[in-house]
């Protein structure tokens, strides 16, 4: 049986590079416990204005929790979240929508039978002849393409189904959505899941030039090679708290593999020990 | 089969067509058309029956004889097209036979116990059959009861209702003035001209509202529909109350015609038939897809083969064996050809 070992306390987060300097999202504190299972104890966090954030950890580290939290679709139990420099207090999706936070969620919410434009105006249709609401297709397909060329995707069908698309595409579609009403802040949860090495590079560039245009990003990934491509800044959580907060530059993959499976091994081993603990 | 992909514009980049065809006999184009119209089937076979009918009767083109097959078409497509919202949403509604019975039922209630003008009785007939639509609707989406259920138990329910206060008597029922009963269904052709209408109505309100495009999504990712923002459970019990009304109606529009009524006949006999046109005409049960031609043209089929059968002296016990290999070697047909298109199209 293995000795039940000490967990060394996780490494304090080193300081930020330039914290602070024109910060659009910025939380304090925030906590969330389901029963028993404490999900978050404590998340600080910053972005700044056009930066891409990547968010590292493992299942269950908290991360899929704290960006609920930031889009509203669920409430945390203390701590403080402030959208330029405001105290913000969220108690539905549309109130984050309200302050210009949109996401997109990794099962894309797109209807796969309609339409590549009525998937962009779900719900938010132009129609005319007065409350009928008639559905002004014309005015909407001319408006998803301006918009599809502003920000430089190249639908070839806009009357294609959704179901007939790639997953390139519909990821690009969902974006589009996410974006075209003036998002300020854009929460990605694993953007360049089940993508080939082709559309992957097609949609990182859509972020990059999204982020150029002063978009902030949030971009949940477990794969360190895209996080490393996409982002500007990482940060680690683990167990309900960011561990590491560090800029894409001043780390590398190996370092960061080195973190994470070091963490794993002192956890399996607790655990293991806590097993021995239950058998002997 | 080569696909575009998402291309960004760094250079302008040519629009690649979204469908590469070419091999086969036919040309690309047609056969991308038969395959990708969920209506091919249905149309295929109407043609071929009429042909058959045509060959093996003398008397199928007869204006008589028409005339006839729309009375018997009628109620098959208007319960039919209203069975269309409820599948596009994933759901179904067994109870609107029975309301095509009672809702006229209540109309001879209303005028004869209650003293109502019959064109009273008529609007507050309308007005339970929205009630009735409402209660399968809020049964469905807040109490989570799957709507075949709901819809089968509100079936037997109005089934007893009738029966009860009846006493299982045959009525007469009131005659109406000769403009407003030839209006209203007493015409050769009213029941042609009322289901087309409320078919066109309906496909009008499924494809080019706001309200028809909100449905489409309910029924094809209903999360992401709520994630949008539709009210999703409002959306359903509106289409509950759609089918109870166009159906109660129809039903209304037939026993004006018919003059008497038997509290006995039973509506779950009735609303298997439009259910069978819906998806013969390429509706899909899983929601999402719906096409109001398609049932028009299936209700159509079934009433020519129904006709058909009738000329052609065919026993009554041959019939019902006949409908069902035709309604089965039609749906494998279609769902096979459906399989197909969707390779097609990727």
């Amino acid at each position: 049986m293995a000795p039940p070992g000490p967990t060394p306390p996780p490494d304090p987060p080193p300081p930020a590079g330039k914290a602070g300097e024109d910060v659009i999202l910025r939380t304090e504190g925030i906590t969330k416990r389901f029963g028993a299972v404490v999900a978050l104890r404590g998340v600080d966090m910053h972005l700044e204005r056009g930066e891409v954030l990547g968010l590292v950890g493992d299942n269950g580290a908290g991360k899929s929790t704290f960006v609920k939290i930031l889009c509203g679709f669920q409430t945390p139990d203390s701590g403080k979240i402030f959208v330029e420099g405001n105290e913000v207090e969220f108690h539905s999706v549309k109130d984050a929508r309200a302050v210009g936070i949109e996401t997109v969620y990794q099962d894309l919410a797109l209807v796969p039978q309609l339409t590549v434009y009525e998937n962009l105006f779900l719900n938010r249709e132009l129609t005319s002849v007065g409350r009928v609401g008639v559905l002004s297709r014309r005015r909407m397909r001319n408006l998803a393409r301006q918009y599809l060329d502003n920000i430089k995707v190249n639908m070839p069908d806009l009357n294609a189904e959704v179901e007939t698309l790639s997953g390139g595409q519909r990821q690009a579609v969902a974006v589009a959505r996410a974006t075209r009403l003036n998002a300020k802040i854009l929460l990605l949860d694993e953007p360049l899941a089940a993508m080939g090495a082709k559309e992957s590079a097609l949609i990182m560039e859509l972020v990059k030039d999204l982020s150029a245009q002063g978009v902030s990003m949030i971009v949940i990934d477990h794969n360190y090679a895209h996080l490393f491509a996409l982002c500007d800044r990482l940060n680690v959580i683990q167990q309900g708290s960011v561990t590491v907060d560090t800029r894409v530059q001043d780390t590398s993959i190996e370092e960061l593999t080195e973190l994470m499976v070091s963490a794993f091994r002192r956890q399996l081993q607790a655990g293991q020990s806590a097993l021995g603990e239950i058998t002997v | 089969m080569s696909q575009a992909t998402v291309t960004r514009d760094r250079s302008p980049v040519p629009p690649v067509p979204p469908y590469e065809a070419g091999r086969g006999f036919l040309p690309a184009s047609v056969l991308k058309y038969i395959v990708q119209r969920r209506e091919a089937t249905v149309i295929t076979v109407t043609v071929l029956a009429v042909v058959y009918f045509a060959i093996r009767t003398t008397n199928i083109f007869e204006v008589a004889n028409i005339s006839v097959t729309t009375q018997y078409m009628g109620p098959i497509l208007v319960i039919g097209v209203g069975e269309v919202l409820m599948l596009v949403l994933a759901e179904i509604d067994l109870s609107a036979g029975q309301v095509y019975l009672t809702a006229p039922w209540f109309v001879y209630w209303l005028w004869h116990n209650m003293g109502l003008p019959v064109g009273l009785a008529i609007v507050a007939s309308l007005v339970l059959c929205a009630a009735i639509g409402l209660t399968n609707g809020l049964i469905t989406v807040l109490l989570g009861v799957p709507s075949l259920v709901v819809t089968l138990g509100m079936q037997f329910l109005l089934y007893g209702v009738v029966l009860v206060v009846s006493s299982y008597t045959q009525e007469q029922l009131p005659t109406l003035g000769s403009t407003y009963a030839t209006i209203l269904g007493g015409g050769a052709w009213a029941d042609l001209c009322w289901g087309v209408a409320i078919a066109a109505a309906i496909w009008f309100l499924l494809k080019h509202t706001r309200f028809g495009l909100h449905v489409t999504a309910t029924g094809g990712n209903t999360l992401a529909a709520a994630e949008a923002g539709i009210p999703v459970a409002r959306v359903k019990v509106w289409c509950f109350m759609i089918v109870s009304v166009v159906s109660g109606w129809i039903g209304i529009l037939d026993l004006i015609r018919q003059i008497s009524m038997d509290p006995g006949s039973y509506g779950l006999n009735i609303v298997l038939a439009p259910i069978v046109a819906a998806v013969i005409g390429g509706t899909a049960l899983t929601g999402g897809r719906a096409t109001v031609l398609g049932t028009f043209i299936g209700a159509l089929f079934l009433s020519i083969v129904d006709d058909g059968l009738n000329l052609t002296g065919v026993s009554a016990n041959w019939f019902y064996l006949l409908e069902g290999i035709i309604i089965l070697v039609l749906m494998i047909i279609n769902v096979q050809l459906g399989r197909f298109a969707l390779r097609f199209r990727r």
